[in-house]
């Protein structure tokens, strides 16, 4: 036969159609494809300027070529293959066997600056422990809805643009979230426009006189809101300060049972140094030497049940102490610490999720995602 | 001084019922109460996985909330006495060698990572039962008696536990002295001409026996392997939604050197580039419903391989390895709790509670 240098195409050719194939169904590695192009380039070469070439060395690639494709092939007659994998996947292991991500090692622990678990071995949130991706997708499949409660009275209606603004862009961003703003000055709220998985309820409320009161209240308001509406509409429900904004995003790691965020005043005290009201005759009190961390009373939340149960316990301790002419420490935080002392959070959030503005970000909070906004107190609150 | 006092239950509709009845409306039912986190359905002394009966009548409360699901139904722990324990820090890592929490954020069970004081105040009071299934099929009867025995002494101490062994030769089984409160049921169960057989049955055997019997009787189901020894404590701290152990060969090597099986037309596949942990075979459990459920899958698959004449490289422990990865399991036990005794302890492994027995492999597989 008359081998011209064009013969060698064919060889090469078939060995990327089959290499194509090859590897959308079998583990064909790239690699492996090279070999018989190579050959074929080497005996093309060497076969028409130096060597002897023989109608048999260009079989040799084409032979390489028919065993890639022989191993292929029967990958590509058998489509019982792609159901059987498809058996019994649900969405999310879709998405997660499509996810590429650095191996977990075991003996490589990701933080050994802070404590990633409390004894009871609830999970504490700190940013680089967790994947997000991979939380997402475990999350989207539920559909849950998440609520999210906030009180902007008096003055405080300032900071609602802040909040809403960052909170549409930082918290659960991408899945729904429904923001009940409760506010003594509806007409004051800003129009904004949210995104399409957020949506804005504005409930009025009465204001009290005393700043302690508001806050205090908030719990009564809570509870009677989940009793009456929230327990038909959402699965998961969060209070949080008005006066905060978000600079990085809060996600699906801080869904859980009962959660509680770690105070960024009081993070690295001891037990007995922490703001716990410790006198006997009020009901938040605790005793020294018990006391877990100090939780802040800006950022609390869990499935719609449990707040309901903590909400109802500590403004019950509420209304006994004023009953008894007592206000606690830290007004509803001291009785929210209490609770969270004998109701121990199934998750917990570091500082990094309520930082106070004022305090001066150390290495360990690597990540300022939520942080009160400078405002003068005196002058806000009056 | 710590007295303590006592420890209630935190029943949830107890609760309610002291801080108002909560009505839901819209139904006719008078004792209507909202029902609250589905995980009570499991934990609840006759939890049914069968379909038909409806959540109402198992534990009388209505519901018209939206039909939801927590994502992570947990159990919040309720003191109701003073307990001295250590103050947990949030700048003091208690274990700066190796990972205690996943990337989807499942804990690593390691000693020094929890307070089993603090979690058994907790789980004591509410009356659970935990099941266990092992499998002693042919020569490997004569695994039952240390097994039990160390189980006696060191697996939830202080619980109630049911024992299931499946077996086909029911008459080789001794009998052990059991603590009060615990029992040990014979399952009789076909033995197979082939190991891998006997191997591959578990999961449809578990299965099985989770929807006739086990149901009724456990709220946690383990499901062990035979031939190992409790040397240390295995405590509370191992219940989860659904639990797996991490294979002592493999935890500090390179995904892509996990016995994964890596042939595409298995069921069981799993690539090169992906895979977080390789799981043991040997240790798995949780709730009884995802039980039920990661038995039915696993199942599943293992007979899709056989519908395609393949055989997974660890049998079922590939199977296993499949499903956890794509349904990542909701807490890990360290390899303390899955040793083999061949291996030299390493310092991450700071105390081994559950561990292999030396055997000829040869000798008694025939």
């Amino acid at each position: 036969m008359d081998i011209k240098k064009v013969h060698i195409v064919i060889p090469i050719v078939m060995a990327g159609i089959i290499g194509y194939l090859g590897t959308k169904i079998m583990d064909i590695k790239k690699v492996h494809i090279v070999i018989p192009i190579v050959m074929a380039g080497i005996i093309g070469y060497f076969g028409t300027e130096i060597m002897d070439i023989k109608k048999v060395h260009i079989l040799i690639p084409i032979v390489m070529a028919g065993i890639i494709g022989y191993l292929g092939i029967p990958h590509i007659s058998r489509p019982s293959s792609q159901p059987v994998r498809q058996v019994d996947l649900d969405e999310t292991s879709l998405v997660i066997s499509r996810m590429s991500y650095p191996q977990p090692f075991v003996d490589k622990p990701q933080r050994t600056d802070v404590l990633l678990m409390s004894p009871w071995l609830a999970p504490i949130m700190w940013e680089g422990t967790f994947n997000r991706d991979i939380l997402n997708a475990q999350y989207r499949q539920k559909k849950f809805v998440v609520g999210v409660a906030t009180f902007a009275v008096k003055k405080y209606v300032r900071f609602i643009e802040g909040f809403l603004g960052s909170a549409n862009k930082f918290f659960l961003s991408g899945h729904r979230v429904n923001f009940y703003l409760f506010t003594d000055h509806p007409e004051k709220v800003p129009s904004m426009k949210l995104a399409p998985e957020k949506s804005l309820f504005i409930i009025p409320v009465q204001n009290y006189s005393r700043w302690q009161d508001i806050s205090m209240n908030r719990m009564d308001i809570i509870s009677n809101r989940i009793r009456t509406h929230w327990h038909y509409e959402v699965d998961y429900l969060y209070s949080m300060d008005i006066d905060v904004q978000m600079f990085e995003h809060i996600g699906v790691e801080i869904i859980d049972t009962l959660v509680g965020t770690i105070s960024s005043w009081q993070y690295t005290k001891p037990r007995d140094s922490n703001s716990y009201e410790r006198r006997p005759e009020s009901r938040a009190a605790i005793p020294s030497g018990e006391g877990d961390f100090y939780y802040a009373a800006s950022f609390y939340g869990g499935s719609v049940s449990e707040v309901y149960k903590l909400t109802t316990a500590c403004f019950k301790g509420v209304t006994e102490d004023r009953a008894n002419g007592i206000e606690a420490k830290w007004h509803e935080e001291s009785h929210l610490n209490k609770y969270l002392l004998y109701h121990k959070p199934t998750r917990l959030l570091s500082p990094e999720y309520y930082w106070d503005e004022e305090l001066p970000r150390p290495q360990i909070i690597r990540v300022k995602r939520l942080s009160s906004v400078r405002k003068d107190l005196e002058e806000v609150r009056s | 001084m710590e007295i303590c006092l006592f420890f209630l239950l935190h029943f949830r509709r107890h609760d309610l019922l002291e801080s108002g009845e909560i009505c839901s409306h819209t139904l006719p039912n008078p004792h209507s109460h909202i029902c609250l986190d589905d995980s009570l359905e499991w934990a609840s002394p006759l939890p049914s996985i069968l379909p038909s009966l409806p959540r109402n009548l198992l534990h009388e409360t209505t519901i018209c909330r939206r039909e939801a699901r927590p994502a992570f139904p947990r159990w919040v722990f309720v003191l109701l006495c003073r307990l001295s324990y250590p103050q947990p820090r949030s700048l003091d890592q208690k274990r700066l060698d190796v990972l205690t929490l996943t990337p989807w954020l499942a804990p690593i069970v390691w000693e020094g990572t929890f307070n089993s004081e603090l979690l058994d105040s907790a789980y004591k009071p509410l009356n659970l039962t935990i099941g266990v299934t092992a499998f002693a099929i042919g020569k490997y009867t004569m695994f039952v008696g240390r097994f039990v025995e160390s189980a006696e002494k060191l697996f939830m101490k202080g619980y109630r536990v049911n024992y299931y062994i499946f077996t086909n030769d029911p008459q080789v089984i001794p009998r052990v002295q059991l603590q009060p409160g615990r029992s040990l049921s014979i399952v009789p169960i076909k033995k197979y001409s082939h190991w891998q057989e006997i191997s591959m049955r578990r999961m449809e055997a578990i299965n099985r026996h989770i929807a006739e019997v086990s149901h009724r009787e456990v709220n946690y189901l383990f499901c062990l392997d035979i031939d190992m020894v409790f040397h240390n404590p295995w405590g509370v701290e191992t219940l989860g939604e659904m639990v797996a152990a991490i294979h002592p060969g493999y935890y500090n090597v390179p995904r892509s050197q996990f016995p994964y099986e890596r042939r595409s037309s298995s069921a069981a596949f799993i690539p090169d580039s992906q895979g977080d942990f390789y799981y043991a075979g040997a240790v798995f459990g949780g709730l009884l419903k995802q039980v039920y459920e990661f038995t039915r899958a696993c199942h599943m698959t293992i007979l899709a391989d056989k519908a395609n004449g393949i055989m997974a490289a660890w049998q079922e422990e590939s199977h296993l390895n499949k499903r956890f990865f794509s349904h990542k399991p909701s807490k890990l036990l360290s390899p303390e709790y899955v040793w083999d005794d061949t291996k030299p302890k390493p310092p991450e492994v700071r105390l081994i509670r559950f561990s292999t027995v030396n055997k000829d492999y040869k000798e008694i597989r025939d």
